[in-house]
C-alpha cells in the first residue's frame, strides 16, 4: 500500500540559539507526527549545538500576511514617525535622555 | 496566486520582478515569477539536492573501512551533513511548488541529473582524502556565490550549507597531507588520487560558459552569480597552491603561473564529461540502483511513520 504523501507533513522549525533570546526561523522538515517533528527538527537543524531551545509548528497552522498586501497591511504605522525617539526636538545639553 | 493574470498583467509582473532583482531584493515563494525563473530554480535546486543525497554513496562505502575511530567518526559526521543538506535543498525546491515526492520520483526515472562527479568510483582511503579536499572545495566555491542566490528560499539554504562545510573540505586536505607526510606508497596513494580526482573536480562547474544554454537568463535573474568559467578559474587558483605545500603534483602538464595567484591551465576532457553526464561514467547505473533500493526498503518505515498516530491513541 503506498501512502498519499510518503514524506510527510511539513513543519517549521524556530530555533533559541541561547537562554533568554527569542525563537528565530531556522526553515522546514518533514514529519509525521509531533515526536517524530521535533527529533528530525534537532537532526536536521542543531547538530553542532545551534540550540539551547527548539520549537517545531506544522506549517499549515501559520497565518501570514500575503506579500501583494503588505503595503496595505502595515500602512497604519507608516505616517507615525512620532513614535520614534528621533522625532523629538531636544534643548542644548539635555543628558540621559 | 488564485487567478491567472491576464497578458497585460503578465508583463506590468515581469517588470515588477525584474525591478526587485534589479535592487537585489529576494523572491519568496509567493511572489510572482516569471515561469522560465521558476523552471530554472527547480532544475538547479532539485539537481543541488539530488548531488548531496548521491555524494554520500562513494563516501559511505568507506565508513566500515576507516583507518581509525578518529576518520571514523569524521566521515560518518560529514556524511550525514550530506544528508542534511539534501534536506534544506529539498525544502527549499518544494516551495516552487513541486512535491519531494515528485523530485525523487524524477530522480529515479531518470529525468532529473545530479553531480556528475559522484558517478566516478572511490578506490582507497585516498580517494577520501580527495573528495573532501577536491570535491567539496568545488562545491565550496559554487556554494559561497549562490549565497547571494536571487531565491530567498535557495540562498537561505545556501548559507547554512557554508557554515556547515568548511569542514568537509580541511578533513580532506588533513587526509591528503598525512598521506605525503608518510611512506612512499602513501605518497603515491595521494597522488594516485588527486590524478583520478582533478579533473571531475573541475567538470563540476558545468560547461564552457560559451557551450552553457541557459547562463544567460541565470545570470540576468541572478540565478547565478558567476559564470562556470570564472568559478572553475577561482577553484584552481586556490587550489593549486595548496597542492604544492603538500608535495602534491596538479595532473595538468599545461598548468603554469602566470601572476601571483594566477594559473593557466589545460582544457577538459569534454568528451568525457559529455559520456558521465549522459549515463556512461563507471557507477552512473549503480548509483541510482542504490537509491532506488534504498527507497523501496524504506517503504516500510514510512507506512509505520504515516501510521505512527493511530499507534498512539
Amino acid at each position: 500500500m503506498k501512502t498519499a504523501d510518503s514524506q510527510g507533513e511539513l513543519w517549521e522549525v524556530f530555533i533559541q540559539s541561547k537562554p533568554g533570546q527569542s525563537f528565530k526561523h531556522a526553515g522546514s522538515i518533514h514529519a509525521f507526527d509531533k515526536d517524530n517533528a521535533i527529533e528530525n527538527a534537532r537532526d536536521i537543524y542543531t547538530r553542532r549545538n545551534e540550540g539551547t531551545g527548539l520549537w517545531v509548528v506544522p506549517s499549515k497552522e501559520i497565518i501570514a500576511v500575503a506579500l501583494n498586501e503588505s503595503d496595505y497591511f502595515f500602512e497604519p504605522a507608516t505616517d507615525k514617525i512620532y513614535r520614534h525617539p528621533t522625532f523629538y526636538n531636544l534643548p542644548e545639553g539635555v543628558t540621559h535622555m | 496566486m488564485t487567478t491567472k493574470p491576464e497578458p497585460v498583467q503578465i508583463a506590468q509582473l515581469l517588470a515588477e520582478f525584474e525591478e526587485k532583482i534589479n535592487a537585489e531584493i529576494k523572491i519568496e515563494p509567493s511572489d510572482w515569477m516569471p515561469d522560465a525563473y521558476r523552471q530554472h530554480l527547480i532544475r538547479q535546486i532539485s539537481q543541488h539536492a539530488h548531488s548531496e543525497v548521491i555524494g554520500m554513496q562513494p563516501e559511505g562505502n568507506w565508513i566500515s573501512r576507516a583507518p581509525s575511530l578518529r576518520s571514523k567518526k569524521i566521515l560518518l559526521a560529514k556524511i550525514q551533513d550530506e544528508g542534511g543538506h539534501g534536506l534544506y535543498l529539498y525544502s527549499a525546491a518544494e516551495t516552487l511548488g513541486v512535491s519531494r515526492e515528485q523530485y525523487i520520483e524524477w530522480l529515479h526515472q531518470g529525468k532529473a541529473k545530479y553531480a556528475s562527479v559522484f558517478n566516478y568510483p572511490a578506490l582507497n582511503w585516498a580517494d577520501i582524502g580527495a573528495i573532501g579536499w577536491l570535491v567539496d572545495g568545488a562545491a565550496i566555491v559554487n556554494q559561497v556565490s549562490l549565497q547571494r542566490t536571487s531565491y530567498g528560499p535557495y540562498s537561505r539554504a545556501m548559507v547554512r550549507i557554508c557554515k556547515e562545510e568548511s569542514f568537509h573540505q580541511r578533513q580532506g586536505y588533513e587526509i591528503m597531507w598525512r598521506m605525503m607526510q608518510g611512506t612512499k606508497d602513501q605518497q603515491m596513494m595521494a597522488q594516485d588520487a588527486i590524478d583520478r580526482w582533478w579533473w571531475p573536480a573541475l567538470m563540476m562547474f558545468g560547461p564552457h560558459d560559451s557551450d552553457s544554454p541557459r547562463t544567460s537568463n541565470a545570470m540576468r535573474w541572478k540565478i547565478k552569480r558567476e559564470t562556470n568559467d570564472v568559478l572553475r578559474e577561482k577553484f584552481i587558483n586556490k587550489t593549486v597552491p595548496q597542492a604544492e605545500l603538500i608535495g602534491l603534483k596538479i595532473p595538468d602538464p599545461n598548468l603554469k603561473k602566470i601572476s601571483d595567484e594566477h594559473y593557466a591551465h589545460g582544457d577538459i576532457n569534454w568528451e568525457e564529461f559529455n559520456q558521465v553526464i549522459n549515463g556512461n561514467g563507471p557507477c552512473n547505473q549503480e548509483r541510482l540502483e542504490h537509491h532506488i533500493r534504498a527507497h523501496r526498503e524504506g517503504e516500510w518505515v514510512r507506512e509505520a511513520a504515516f501510521h505512527s498516530d493511530l499507534r498512539k491513541q
